[in-house]
């Protein structure tokens, strides 16, 4: 035995709640979703068919289970709705990320290379706009984008344009709103990543002759590339899944999986099919997701 | 010597160092056959260990011996896989850190940052649930001990590294452990605090009589400090003895090269007379040692010199001395220490040996030059013949 | 030739000057047009408080804001205790069975898009036949934020010497009061950041909101998102200054108590 042992036996003890907790509201739910995901649509209350009921006994629980059947995934991949619900979100998410790494690298760059003191404050003014509320922030652009909005207001005063560009409910709005509610997501790690990186090992790149454009390829991007995948994980994989800021700022025309999941369970009522969305939307995001807690797991065992 | 380790040294020998009398009371602490082993590396690997009241022992060796894990086992942070640890005779090697009459000074100090050093101190007193007005009482007394008055309110953040060190220390002993446990001490200090520092923990623990239990890989720390010295190599005892019987008659190679400088000469015994021994070194010829008390059994010996213990002229020395143990090479190399000064010599035999010169004049008279042929020459007495 | 602390290019400078920017102005420009008097909300018609007259007669508004409330302070309070405690398991409870899982579990919901949890957590609901409102969504935002405040709380745990506790352990605690004594008051920075960091999320979260909360118990978000999808309206750039001003006070107490942490040796970011 081991002092970690000797404080790992209370530890444990500490894990029953949380444990416990996250099992009933976290896991349990997705057998929900799954099983509703097989179900019918009904005009009932809960509006889908068959209801599982303990009070029925086993040949109401078996007839239950016979009713079960995989109709709305036939469905998902029949109907092109959902299909092209699906890419969109997958390609949205990939541009997103990549344009959010353009941006946010060099931004954690230059914070990583601030003196000691100033690292804190540029962590901090990151960091506030995360904790301001989400909604509040894309409710801001469109304030901004509007047809009448400050941004053409500026244009037109600049004489740039003629008459005011239509913003709002277009694909730019939002990307526009995806990165900048994403970028304190990306700009973290990395620069989580690049502070930790000895500064005498770019002086003994120059040292050894390299420019400073070789410095930076040869040695400081190939070493933040960790903080490069958690980033980008961090920022990819909701994204897929976003529903406020494609509805509040893109147009209507083509939806992202978020908004069609929305639109048949809010609007549609669908309950069923929802789930059978949420359940191929969890199956896109588990190769992502596996690798997001792979990530994190080698970062825990790295700074004990 | 590698059996009797485990048991106190014969007090009977005739060393020039003032061994200590036998203890007729059992030892408060003895370690029977410890064994810890992390995964399939056996850091702590069958210690046999006896410590008395009252000593200040030194456990030395390099980084992974296997000293702090052996330490820590005192603590009760790990716990052996085999073995026993008795304290007062008593098995202690199950109990919990917090049940153990043991304390422990760590490395880094370890002073609780929210705690100033009033609260520091008397974190231990409190859980051990003494009333109110003692703790007062005694915490007062030891800030008086390490000279921390004045300090009581800081926090260990404004402290500075050698202040912090003795409030660790005062924390540490103000539940008057039976045992104290110090984890490389000094070693956040530099050089020169490091020094008054020892002296000072001598002093405290000589005026306490308690018994302290020291960890270190500085061997002059150890021999400054410590009435006796373990050390250890690869999770086992080498040696363990007074620091003037490990300097002077270390056990094996390995503690002769480990512990200070020395020259070994490989060599064969050719003869044993009464109280000396013959050995044909390929490097220096023949050699003449004295016969050390435990007899030589084997036949592959070396034979080992201190440096300083090796004396040089320009020319052979008249008489008996010229006729054992003198070689002749030249100067290869000099580094002046301010002390002393240590010439390496390349012999005629081809082996490189260092010989330390105390520069006993401020002017440089008896010093010899690079190049310069030489004679060095030693007396049997001063030879270690060493089997292991 | 430069001096050689400053490894700040000129293209660095640049590029945090315009990140920041980017980050700030859309902000300042809402908080700005707050105090706007003219119904038009491009139009501006001088300075005025005349929203946030108009926010504190919206009755329905005002519910919707002591809701979310409501929420946020319950679901915060016992999603700090819960993930607290996932955050001494994770870095001081060794190999224990599950942990896989468990850890898996703390994570994924940081990056789960909100449509599934929230979908997920109603049907978990409507199988209980809970009755959905202010109880469903504290359910749901507990779980959701306590997986924030365990990672907030455990990167500090995880920073933390931990010769302290064995100092602790050496001194006469047994490990659990060592954590009392000694861990817990060097945590409880984090703690406090984790605190705050759950109750803005709740504050700010529409999605699973809407999916778990039941007929007549909407939250400010969701009430702000029903006004803003009719257009825009003065009135919300009033309630969103306020939302912000609670939430700057939040981070000014979160930004203290990490400086308190870190004059403690170790540094507590919010995340």
């Amino acid at each position: 035995m081991s002092a970690r042992r000797i404080f790992s036996r209370p530890a444990r003890f500490a894990a029953i709640a949380p444990y416990v907790w996250m099992v009933l509201f976290f896991l349990v739910p997705f057998a929900f979703v799954a099983k509703i995901s097989l179900s019918q649509t009904a005009i009932a209350q809960p509006p889908y068919t068959p209801v599982f009921s303990l009070a029925g006994g086993w040949s109401s629980l078996s007839d239950a289970f016979a009713a079960l059947s995989p109709d709305n995934f036939r469905l998902l991949l029949s109907d092109d709705l959902y299909l092209s619900s699906y890419l969109r979100s997958v390609v949205v998410a990939l541009t997103s990320t990549a344009i959010l790494l353009l941006i946010g690298y060099p931004i954690a760059y230059g914070m990583a290379r601030l003196p000691r003191r100033w690292q804190g404050i540029a962590m901090m003014l990151v960091i506030i706009p995360f904790w301001t509320s989400f909604l509040i922030r894309i409710y801001a652009w469109v304030n901004i984008l509007q047809h009448d909005g400050l941004l053409n207001q500026i244009l037109l005063a600049l004489h740039l344009v003629s008459t005011p560009v239509v913003w709002l409910s277009t694909d730019s709005a939002m990307y526009v709103g995806i990165v900048y509610s994403y970028l304190p997501f990306m700009i973290l790690p990395l620069f989580a990543t690049l502070t930790k990186l000895e500064p005498a090992l770019e002086e003994a790149a120059a040292d050894l002759g390299a420019s400073p454009r070789e410095i930076f390829w040869l040695v400081t991007f190939p070493l933040s590339l960790p903080g490069v995948g958690a980033g980008s994980l961090l920022c990819f994989i909701p994204i897929v899944g976003e529903f406020v800021i494609p509805d509040l700022l893109a147009g209507s025309k083509s939806l992202m999986i978020g908004q069609t999941l929305w639109l048949e369970f809010f609007t549609n009522k669908d309950w069923p099919v929802a789930s059978s969305i949420a359940v191929v939307l969890l199956v896109v995001l588990l190769l992502p997701l596996l690798l997001y807690d792979r990530l994190q797991r080698r970062q825990l065992e790295e700074s004990r | 010597m590698a059996d009797d380790i485990a048991t106190p040294e014969p007090a009977a020998e005739p060393t020039p160092s003032p061994e200590p009398r036998p203890d007729p009371q059992p030892p408060i602490l003895r370690i029977e056959n410890v064994v810890k082993t992390f995964g399939s590396f056996r850091a702590v690997d069958g210690v046999s260990l006896d410590i008395r009241a009252g000593e200040f022992f030194a456990l030395l060796g390099p980084s992974g011996c296997g000293k702090t894990t052996l330490l820590r086992m005192l603590a009760g942070f790990e716990t052996p896989d085999e073995g026993r640890i008795l304290l007062s005779g008593e098995d202690i090697a199950q109990v919990l850190p917090h049940e153990r009459p043991v304390n422990m000074m760590f490395q880094n100090y370890a002073l609780f940052p929210h705690l100033n050093v009033r609260d520091n101190i008397a974190f231990g007193l409190r859980r051990a649930g003494m009333p109110r007005a003692e703790i007062t009482t005694r915490v007062a007394e030891m800030v008086a001990l390490v000279r921390l008055e004045g300090l009581e309110k800081r926090k260990p953040d404004q402290l500075s590294g050698g202040q912090k060190q003795r409030v660790a220390l005062a924390r540490s002993l103000a539940r008057r452990p039976q045992v104290l446990l110090l984890d490389e001490p000094m070693a956040a200090l530099d050089k020169k605090l490091r020094e008054s520092t020892q002296f000072e923990l001598m002093e405290l623990q000589r005026r306490l009589g308690m018994t302290f239990i020291i960890v270190t890989h500085d061997q002059e720390e150890a021999m400054t400090v410590a009435s006796r010295i373990g050390v250890m190599k690869a999770g086992k005892l080498e040696q363990v003895a007074v620091p003037r019987r490990l300097y002077e008659e270390p056990a094996s190679r390995w503690v002769a090269q480990f512990v200070g400088d020395i020259n070994l000469f490989e060599g064969e015994v050719t003869a044993r007379e009464p109280h000396r021994l013959r050995v044909s070194t390929a490097s220096a010829g023949e050699l003449v040692a004295a016969q050390p008390v435990a007899p030589i059994d084997e036949s592959k010996v070396a034979v080992a010199i201190r440096p300083e213990k090796i004396r040089l002229a320009l020319r052979r020395p008249a008489g008996d001395a010229a006729a054992i143990n003198c070689v002749e090479g030249i100067i290869s190399d000099t580094s002046y220490l301010g002390g002393k000064t240590v010439y390496k010599i390349r012999l005629d035999g081809g082996a490189a040996i260092h010989a330390a010169q105390a520069n006993t004049a401020r002017l440089d008279a008896d010093g010899y030059g690079l190049n310069q042929r030489v004679v060095a020459w030693f007396t049997p007495d001063d030879c270690v013949v060493l089997e292991r | 030739m430069a001096a050689k602390s400053s490894r700040l290019s000129r293209f660095n400078v640049a590029s945090l000057t315009l990140g920041l920017a980017f980050l700030y102005l859309p902000i300042l420009i809402l908080v700005i047009y707050s105090f706007n008097a003219s119904r038009l909300v491009t139009v501006w018609g001088g300075w005025s408080l005349r929203w946030y007259h108009e926010f504190f007669n919206d009755r329905a508004m005002i519910d919707a804001a002591w809701m979310s409330l409501r929420v946020g302070a319950t679901s915060a309070t016992v999603a700090t205790v819960l993930g607290t405690l996932a955050a001494v398991a994770l870095s001081r409870g060794e190999g224990f069975r599950g942990r896989m899982l468990f850890s898996g579990m703390l994570y994924a919901p940081l990056v789960m898009p909100e449509v599934i949890t929230g979908l997920s957590l109603l049907l978990l609901f409507v199988a209980l036949e809970a009755e959905r409102g202010f109880w469903t969504v504290t359910i749901a935002h507990t779980t959701l934020t306590m997986c924030f405040v365990a990672v907030v709380v455990q990167s500090r745990l995880v920073s933390l010497d931990r010769s302290l506790e064995e100092a602790a352990m050496d001194l006469g605690c047994d490990p659990v009061r060592a954590f009392v004594m000694v861990t817990l008051p060097l945590i409880a920075p984090a703690v406090l950041a984790g605190w705050m960091l759950a109750f803005t999320l709740s504050l700010d979260d529409l999605v699973i909101a809407s999916f778990t909360t039941g007929p007549g118990s909407a939250t400010l978000p969701i009430r702000i998102y029903s006004e803003v999808r009719l257009g825009v309206k003065p009135e919300i750039n009033a309630i969103c200054t306020l939302v912000i001003g609670l939430i700057a006070v939040v981070i000014v107490i979160a930004s203290l108590a990490s400086k308190l942490s870190s004059d403690r040796g170790e540094s507590a970011a919010p995340l």
